[in-house]
């Protein structure tokens, strides 16, 4: 018979083997060998860290009480495990594209990388996972019990025993569990262990169950007959309770976060889930294959009263098996090791990076580069934590007295993790999740949770009797177990059913009325559409001079040599021959996720913030510059449309310089030409009077001619100066109107022949006289003015053989337009624009003029409020005398 | 870029019928989706029987003769569709056209 102290021996050589295990596994996986570690298979076996002490010896308990229930618990991962591809299939594959570090830092990152979610849904783990571990240690000491009792030392005690179970976990998954730092870098030596555990204690199930069918009852026939004549023998299961933990065993398969932690964290190739998707459900499968047996032959065997959860012990020791007896203690105690050390290390990791980083750095004063060893302060806060999860769980198990089945405690612990589900399964699929819709769902679930739950299952000490028969203060409809009123349920369905309603409901209606910050939307479309794209967000720059203090924070996190690896890593990428790498958005965003493998996505955003700080660009920012660049680009329209207005009158200002400056010849050009003008009569005039005066006997013939050219040139002056003096007055504005009433055509009439009168060239004018039966009031005078300049221009210039004028008048809009075109060779086009200067003479002096004729026409029209234009592309020289009808209309 | 041949560029109707390599894909992921639902359904069914400890009752052999059958039927499943996936990804390796079928 083992006694206490050979069953001590063999736990503590099983422990030193599973170190021995993991060492090697870590040695090969750094010497780079042993792909085997990676492979689907240590995936599968790894996983099955689902299967507890509870599984171990609480399905047989639980077969025993409520026959084929048990199995609800593996039929609802089965479920999952088949779905993978829709469901764990993206789950992993936002995990490893986010580099998340435990379910609480995948709920952060998907909901803005928020920290307080972070912190509400590990306070929610470490409290779900306290009965589960309370469960471990229940049946680890009741298996210690099992052999005490035919110990004739009599050494055990139980109280002391349950301290001393708990302590010792609590070493073993200090050591095993914290020895490197970074949570996502993969755990190649316990993920070894753990699946070298996985075997055995399949292996130990599967001898009790051979040796039960064959060995006690005598083959597969005869063990059948033996079942169905068993207390349990028929079919009797609560429709309510078998779907619910069917619900219930899937929804805490995905949110357990030790499941979280070998399925998604620990995870090395997307494919494995392809393998594991058929042989986790197998492995599930043969461990619940002989449950039914053991229980019912342990029925049968043992005595009445006797604790249905330690058959599968009992049952061997009763047959005097005492090697499988012991074969079956350490697959038990396979089965809480491996939980307690994979729960161990995903709470702590939670605790350390979403409740004691986020703590330290606000008391560091606000800068992530001062002194002090990020990596010791981790490695305390996860041991701490680990030591602290055990203690919860210690006294779990002293407040609920140790006397509850196995299955209830571990249902217990089901309910209160699921209630991540609708926050987890909301934020992969639904983009419209939000921050807000999660917390206002996890912390209703979580409440109820622990009102209809966790407290009355942990006895009168905590939530006395009355409030369970009378609910709080007296009222009735509160009752944890028949809220509302519904009596009847079963506590268990009851508290499932109300918490899980009431967390997704208040999930989905707190998220349909919420907004979501942009960072929340940049994840959430990450999360959702992870197969169409994994790239995160970008959100940082920095300068140079952070560089420097990145690396000493990089160094304290992840270790002096990493570091430095990664950042000459990181200068090589950049091509710089600089020691220190550019900090630009790409490598903070890589460095964050690296970061974020140690501490934490919140808590890595909140370092880098720290230090890129001032600089950092939010997301917030990005959309304000996304903003801006919208203003930008209507600013720039307008500036654009300014810039054409701008050229628009930088060409009127050319033009009108063009203009000055011709002008300003013109100027200079008239003052030569006046005084040439004034001249050559004065010349004459002197010459001629000189010769009158000097020459003695002048005939009175030649008296008579010169005289007469002096008169003609004084005339000529007098012309001139009459005509500047007219010039002068028009422009000045001081002319007088003398307005009159006539027709256009006696005005015409007058005109042509006084232009034509006493001129030796020929010149036809063609007229339409029925046209021009207009009748005018304006200063009629001042309009034959005009219109005889412009015959007696095109009599002068116009170089055809046969010179003709065509006068033509029309009623155009409101205006009389009456052409003047001949039929010469016109003006050439760089001189029409110059037409109605002063003195300018487009074929030179020949004509004699003065040029200002076509000056004064300008400036008559003007007054009368018309003008007067040239008018190319008629064949010759053209103008187009416009005169406004309103004058007419006045006169009237 | 695609190169898959039943991709077409934007802007023009995609074609009615795939090629029969992605027709089947499709409905490889259809059963994907189908097998958990078949899965339920299984496993919902026992609550159709008689229940309590009366004469008509199911035998227990019976029931655990029923759950393991079902049970085993979705591994085998599960397994082949195992396998199928991974040739399907074998093949889009060289076809690169992942997107597809994975929504």
């Amino acid at each position: 018979m083992a006694t206490l102290n050979v069953l001590i021996l063999v736990c503590l050589g099983y422990v030193v083997l599973l170190f021995g295990v993991a060492f090697a596994a870590d040695r090969m996986a750094a010497a780079g060998r042993g792909a085997w570690l990676r492979s689907p298979l240590i995936y599968t076996l790894s996983l099955s860290i689902y299967c507890t002490a509870w599984t171990f010896y609480g399905a047989v308990g639980n077969a025993a009480r409520s026959g084929l229930e048990f199995v609800t618990i593996y039929l609802g991962p089965t479920l999952v495990m088949v779905s993978w591809w829709w469901g764990l299939r993206k789950l992993v594959r936002v995990g490893r594209s986010q580099r998340v570090t435990s379910i609480a830092d995948l709920i952060s990152a998907r909901y803005g990388k928020s920290n307080t979610l972070a912190i509400c849904v590990t306070i929610l783990a470490v409290l779900g996972g306290t009965p589960y571990i309370a469960l471990q240690l229940q049946s680890i000491t009741l298996s210690f019990s099992i052999f005490a009792e035919a110990d004739p030392s009599g050494l055990y005690r139980e109280g002391s025993s349950v301290f001393w179970v708990a302590a010792g976990l609590a070493v073993f998954a200090i050591l095993f569990g914290t020895r490197n730092l970074d949570a996502n870098e993969r755990h190649h030596g316990v993920v070894t262990a753990i699946a070298l555990e996985s075997v055995v204690k399949l292996f130990a199930l599967l001898a009790v169950g051979v040796f039960v069918v064959w060995g006690v009852a005598g083959g597969i026939g005869p063990m059948m007959d033996r079942i169905d004549a068993s207390e349990i023998g028929q079919w009797n299961v609560d429709a309510g309770r078998w779907t619910t933990f069917i619900f219930l065993s899937a929804a805490a398969f995905i949110c357990l976060p030790r499941m979280f932690q070998v399925m998604v964290v620990e995870n090395a190739d997307e494919g494995h889930l392809r393998t594991a998707a058929w042989a986790f459900p197998l492995y599930l499968l043969l461990m619940s294959l002989f449950v039914v047996p053991i229980a019912v032959v342990g029925l049968d065997l043992l005595p009445e009263g006797s604790n249905p959860d330690l058959f599968v012990l009992t049952v061997p020791l009763s047959q005097g098996n005492d090697w499988l007896a012991m074969l079956s203690f350490i697959g038990g105690f396979s089965s809480a090791t491996s939980m307690v050390i994979v729960t161990a290390m995903a709470l702590s990791t939670m605790v350390s990076n979403h409740l004691v980083m986020p703590i330290w750095l606000s008391t560091q004063g606000g800068s992530g580069s001062v002194s002090g060893d990020v990596r010791h302060v981790v490695l305390v806060a996860r041991r701490v934590s680990i030591a602290v999860i055990m203690g919860f769980g210690f006294f779990y198990y002293r407040l609920s007295g140790g006397g509850a089945a196995l299955a209830s405690i571990g249902l217990v612990a089901f309910a209160g993790i699921s209630q991540i589900l609708p926050a987890l399964v909301g934020g992969l699929f639904w983009r419209g999740a939000t921050r807000t819709g999660a917390l206002v769902g996890l912390t209703v679930g979580f409440l109820l949770w622990i009102y209809t739950l966790l407290l009355p299952g942990m006895g009168g000490a905590i939530m006395p009797e009355s409030i369970l028969q009378n609910g709080p203060f007296g009222l009735g409809w509160v009752r944890p177990q028949a809220l509302f009123g519904i009596e009847g349920m079963d506590p268990m369905v009851h508290s499932v059913m109300w918490s899980l309603s009431l967390n997704t409901l208040a999930f989905c209606t707190a998220s349909l009325l919420s907004f979501p910050s942009p960072l929340e939307r940049l994840q959430g479309a990450q999360f959702v559409n992870v197969f169409d794209h994994s790239v995160a967000p970008r959100g940082w720059s920095g300068s140079v001079a952070q560089s420097e203090d990145l690396m000493i924070m990089t160094q304290r996190i992840l270790g002096a040599g990493p570091a430095q690896e990664f950042f000459q890593a990181e200068v090589e990428q950049q091509g710089g021959r600089t020691s220190l790498p550019e900090p630009t958005p790409a490598f903070l965003e890589r460095l964050e996720r690296e970061l974020s493998g140690s501490v934490g996505a919140a808590t890595a955003h909140a370092m880098i913030g720290q230090i890129v700080g001032g600089s950092s660009v939010s997301v917030e920012d990005l959309l304000a510059v996304a903003d801006e660049s919208a203003q930008m680009l209507e600013y720039s329209s307008q500036l654009e449309v300014k810039s054409a207005e701008l050229s628009r009158t930088a060409r009127q200002l050319r033009e009108a310089n063009t203009k000055l400056t011709q002008i300003s010849a013109q100027k200079d050009s008239f003052l030569s030409q006046v005084s040439h003008e004034l001249r050559t009569p004065m010349t004459s005039i002197r010459a001629f009077s000189e010769i009158m005066r000097d020459t003695e006997g002048l005939s009175g013939e030649e008296q008579t001619r010169y005289a007469a050219i002096i008169h003609d040139e004084a005339l000529r002056l007098t012309r001139l100066l009459d005509d500047l003096l007219d010039l002068s007055v028009l422009e000045s504005g001081q002319v007088s109107l003398n307005m009159g009433g006539d027709t256009l055509r006696s005005v015409l009439d007058r005109a042509v022949s006084s232009a034509l009168a006493g001129t030796s060239q020929s010149l036809t004018v063609r007229r339409s006289k029925v046209s021009e039966r207009i009748p005018l009031h304006t200063d009629l005078d001042r309009l034959g003015q005009v219109f005889i300049n412009l015959i007696s221009n095109a009599q002068k210039y116009c170089d055809a053989p046969e010179p003709e004028l065509t006068i033509s008048a029309h009623d155009v809009g409101g205006q009389i337009v009456i052409d003047f075109a001949d039929n010469g060779s016109g003006i050439p086009p760089e001189a029409q624009s110059m037409v109605f200067e002063k003195f300018a003479r487009v074929s030179g002096d020949k004509a004699g003029g003065a040029g200002l004729g076509l000056a004064i026409c300008r400036e008559i029209m003007q007054r009368l409020g018309g003008e007067i234009s040239y008018l190319p592309g008629q064949g010759g020289a053209a103008f187009r005398v416009r005169l406004p009808l309103a004058y007419r209309q006045a006169a009237q | 870029m695609t190169t898959g041949e039943d991709r077409q560029p934007s802007g023009t109707r995609p074609s009615l019928f795939l090629e029969r390599q992605s027709y089947r894909r499709r409905r490889l992921t259809d059963a994907a989706r189908l097998l958990p639902i078949l899965g339920a359904a299984l496993i919902a069914i026992p609550l159709l029987w008689p229940g309590g400890s009366s004469e008509k009752g199911v035998p227990l052999s019976s029931a655990i003769f029923y759950i393991f059958a079902c049970w085993a039927a979705l591994i085998v499943a599960s397994l082949i569709f195992g396998f199928a996936a991974r040739r399907m990804a074998a093949s889009d390796e060289t076809d690169s056209d992942t997107d597809q079928w994975q929504r």
